[in-house]
């Protein structure tokens, strides 16, 4: 190997930090601006029809089932709360925000009481149309819930078109959800 | 009052450790024997500075002082004293102090113990880990500060997370940041001798015993983080290739790499620029885990609470004291002769077949870690890569390691032939293919079997170098013991640490053969699982300072006689609104039996029963492993400055 040959190997690992750091500060960029999660993992459901499930009216509230979503004519978002959930609380003020744009919104209380679903939202605001109960977690098992709050957007068809993980933000429903509920509304 | 002493001492933390760096390199650069000898000093007065501030947030922890933002984020009055003792570095912020305070502990050691190394080599290696003292502790001062206050205070903490209020956990993040921030010492003498240009035999002798020390502890705190996740997380599995982890195991391999390529440094002066450029990429990789895992760059189980502006940080520090070694790297190391020659059969040659194999599963791990990010930015797609990747790659790689590692022990340095050296180990092969055979028959399966064979030669081969040596069998027993105690600390050490990775081999396999059975049980009633009849005795409700609990009480029957009770439970952590699932183990040394309690209807439970061969292997093979490296610590030929006393002492017996 020549002398300037066994050079340029020494610079090898050099070069490859350089090539992560880059990377590396560019996905951090995107985290930043909210344009890569890496908890953003995608639903297999995206692009399907909702699972069937049929679930319990939480006390005098509305319940529904997989039949009804598609049904109403206009996107839904069905959102699986519970009142242990803390990151809940913290979004019940968005889902109250949404409801007043007049987004359809559709709440799974997941492995939650009646009395206790009941004083969360007499304490936090109720901005579900239609509540029902999912108290064993078998309709958060057919979406594959991965935790509580999770959000999907049905649209009028009964087609799972996005899911979020996690409390919705306000930047988050400005750069992604608007989008599509203008898309499939 | 106090966390603002702690918050001054870590200012001036900042500015002894900018003193230090400082005064080590530019003093050892001048030649100046003051400034050089204030680099120690100084050294010890940052761990002082640091060891202060760190105390100053045990202390508000412990006194429950909730105007300090970290403790009334993490904390509860409830919480039990060791948790609230160990809560001090079981969150971001803490644990970042703690691993300053690491930083600054490997700094005053190299002063204190270093007292042989050329005076010139302890300023610029002290210098070293000042400079890397500043980006940390910056860091925390700068975006993770746990002193600060918070106004007005709350009643009450926010408590811990409850799967961390554990002691196997309180004590695995000191043990795991001692080993990864450890390879700041070898790291710190890698820059050194490339700053000198210089890497001689008595370089990678004061090397080793500081990658040993922290491959040592680096493998128990792997372990106990390992432990923690099979009984605490309830999942009834002890690896998960979980990000978090394999930022651990990353630096774990690189250092075990590092072990072995400094023998031939030490013994055969070869493989210099390899060893140093180890070093480096152990430490490395020790900082980029800590990236990782903070920035939350990367989905994983257990994350820290993710922040791309600490991120951004980090990354920066990360490019900085890399780049600028390895750069120094590229500018000197070519001129870092190789001068011991070998061929390739000899000791030498296996070591760099081990250094080859290991550094390869370091590689695919490392690829298997990074390939969501590096999908994200190629072709903007998320995915995830699995345990099955891992097994698949990880394996094969794996099974050279564990045949050549017992050879490597019996070939002499410089020159080997391969036929005599495997003769010696003719024993030992017996016996591994002999197990091997019958549990593939026996049990039908290939892979366990295979794993047991290579757990069988990894123990007994280990032993052979030791049986040749003394000549057991051969000569009378008493010659043999005189022998073995004339042996250095070094073969048994070697001998002890191999045999190690032998049980934790056999425990591997054996959860291979793990059977597991989920059901719904009504009080009185029986499943049988591997041979045992576990039976429901009841269920019942309890408390704790700061949960309730359901218990379930099982007892266990093997052919009618009583063999455990267990309890498992589920937590209720009233703060925190969080469930966690104690297990209940009953080990037996050869299994484990495993019970985990789940939800509750319509008055059954659903029980999740467990039957773990060899499980407590792994991690007993892992305390062998750690306690192997302990030994050839305590070797004597080993110690730093050990040469330079034992001159001294031939000079004054004359």
């Amino acid at each position: 190997m020549s002398v300037l040959g066994r050079r340029l190997m020494f610079l090898g690992p050099l070069g490859l930090l350089g090539i992560g750091g880059v990377g590396a500060f560019t996905l951090l960029k995107r985290m930043a601006e909210g344009d890569f999660d890496p908890r953003g993992v995608p639903s297999v459901l995206i692009d399907k029809p909702v699972p069937a499930f049929t679930l319990s009216a939480q006390p005098g509230q509305e319940g529904f089932g997989a039949g009804d979503l598609g049904a109403p004519g206009r996107p839904v978002l069905v959102n699986f709360f519970a009142s242990w959930c803390l990151p809940c609380v913290a979004e019940a003020a968005q889902l109250l925000a949404l409801q007043q744009r007049g987004v359809a919104l559709w709440g799974i209380a997941y492995k939650d009481r009646d009395a206790d679903t009941a004083r969360f939202l007499k304490q936090h605001g109720n901005p579900f149309a239609r509540i029902g109960q999912d108290m064993d977690g078998k309709a958060a098992l057919e979406f594959g819930v991965y935790g509580v709050p999770e959000t999907y957007l049905v649209d009028k068809t009964g087609v799972v078109r996005w899911r979020w993980v996690g409390a919705l933000t306000d930047a988050l429903v400005a750069r992604a959800l608007d989008p599509l509920l203008k898309q499939y509304s | 009052m106090i966390p603002e002493l702690g918050h001054f001492a870590l200012a001036l933390a900042v500015a002894l450790a900018g003193a230090q760096g400082v005064l080590g390199l530019l003093g050892a650069s001048r030649g100046d024997a003051r400034w050089m000898a204030s680099g120690s000093a100084l050294a010890v007065g940052q761990f002082i500075a640091v060891l202060l501030a760190f105390a100053a947030l045990v202390w508000s922890a412990v006194i429950d002082d909730f105007s300090v933002q970290n403790v009334a984020e993490h904390s509860h009055s409830l919480k039990p004293m060791l948790y609230k003792i160990s809560g001090a570095w079981g969150n971001h912020e803490g644990s970042i102090l703690l691993w300053c305070l690491m930083l600054a502990g490997c700094g005053a050691a190299v002063a204190g113990f270093g007292r042989g190394l050329p005076s010139v080599l302890r300023a610029r290696v002290i210098g070293v880990l000042g400079i890397n003292s500043i980006g940390f502790l910056l860091f925390t001062l700068l975006t993770s500060n746990p002193l600060l206050r918070l106004w007005p205070p709350p009643v009450d903490g926010r408590d811990m997370n409850p799967l961390l209020q554990d002691p196997g956990l309180a004590f695995h993040p000191p043990l795991l940041y001692a080993g990864y921030v450890g390879f700041a010492v070898p790291f710190a003498f890698a820059v050194a001798a490339l700053i000198e240009g210089r890497v001689d035999a008595a370089w990678g002798r004061w090397v080793r015993p500081w990658a040993l020390g922290s491959w040592s502890l680096l493998t128990g705190g792997i372990a106990l983080g390992s432990w923690w996740a099979y009984y605490e997380l309830g999942w009834g599995g002890y690896w998960f290739w979980d990000p978090v982890e394999n930022a651990s195991l990353l630096p774990w391999l690189t250092g075990t790499a590092l072990l072995h390529s400094a023998i031939v440094v030490e013994k055969r002066e070869a493989l210099k620029t390899w060893t140093v450029l180890l070093a480096i990429t152990t430490f490395s990789l020790s900082l980029t885990g800590t990236f990782l895992v903070r920035s939350g760059i990367l989905n994983s189980v257990h994350s820290f609470a993710s922040d791309p502006t600490r991120g951004v940080f980090i990354l920066g520090l990360l490019v900085v004291v890399i780049g600028f070694s390895l750069a120094l790297f590229a500018w000197r190391a070519p001129s870092l002769g190789a001068t011991g020659l070998f061929a390739p059969v000899s000791r030498e040659g296996a070591l760099v077949l081990n250094n080859i194999f290991i550094c390869s599963i370091a590689a695919v791990v490392f690829t298997g870690t990074l390939y969501p990010l590096f999908a994200e930015m190629a072709f903007g797609a998320k995915l995830s890569v699995g345990a099955p990747f891992f097994n698949a790659t990880v394996l094969p790689l794996a099974a050279p390691v564990l045949l050549a590692m017992v050879v490597g022990q019996v070939l002499p340095w410089k020159r080997a032939m391969l036929g005599p050296a495997l003769l010696r180990l003719w024993w030992a092969a017996l016996l591994a293919a002999g197990v091997g055979v019958a549990l593939a028959l026996g049990l039908r399966v290939v892979l366990p079997a295979l794993g047991f064979a290579g757990a069988v030669w990894l123990i007994f081969g280990s032993c052979a170098e030791i049986v040749e040596r003394v000549r057991l069998f051969r000569v009378p027993f008493a010659v043999s013991r005189a022998r073995m105690a004339g042996l250095g600390l070094s073969v048994w050490a070697a001998a002890v640490a191999h045999a190690g990775m032998g049980v934790t081999a056999a425990g591997i396999s054996g959860m291979a053969l793990a059977s597991e059975k989920i059901a719904a049980v009504a009080p009185g009633e029986n499943i049988s699982l591997a041979g045992y009849d576990w039976k429901l005795e009841g269920l019942r409700t309890g408390g704790g300072s700061n949960f309730n609990q359901r218990i379930a009480d099982i007892s266990v029957w093997r052919n009618g006689a009583l063999v455990t009770r267990l309890a498992p439970a589920r937590r209720n952590f009233t703060t925190q609104r969080m469930e966690t699932t104690e297990t209940s183990i009953h080990t037996t040394g050869f299994a484990d039996l495993y019970s985990v309690l789940g939800e509750e209807r319509d008055g059954k439970a659903i029980l999740r029963l467990h039957y773990n061969p060899l499980a407590p292997w792994i991690w007993i093979g892992a305390l062998i492993m750690s306690l192997g490296g302990f030994l050839s610590l305590a070797d004597r030929r080993l110690r730093v400055g050990a040469p330079a006393r034992r001159a001294a002492n031939a000079v004054a017996a004359e």
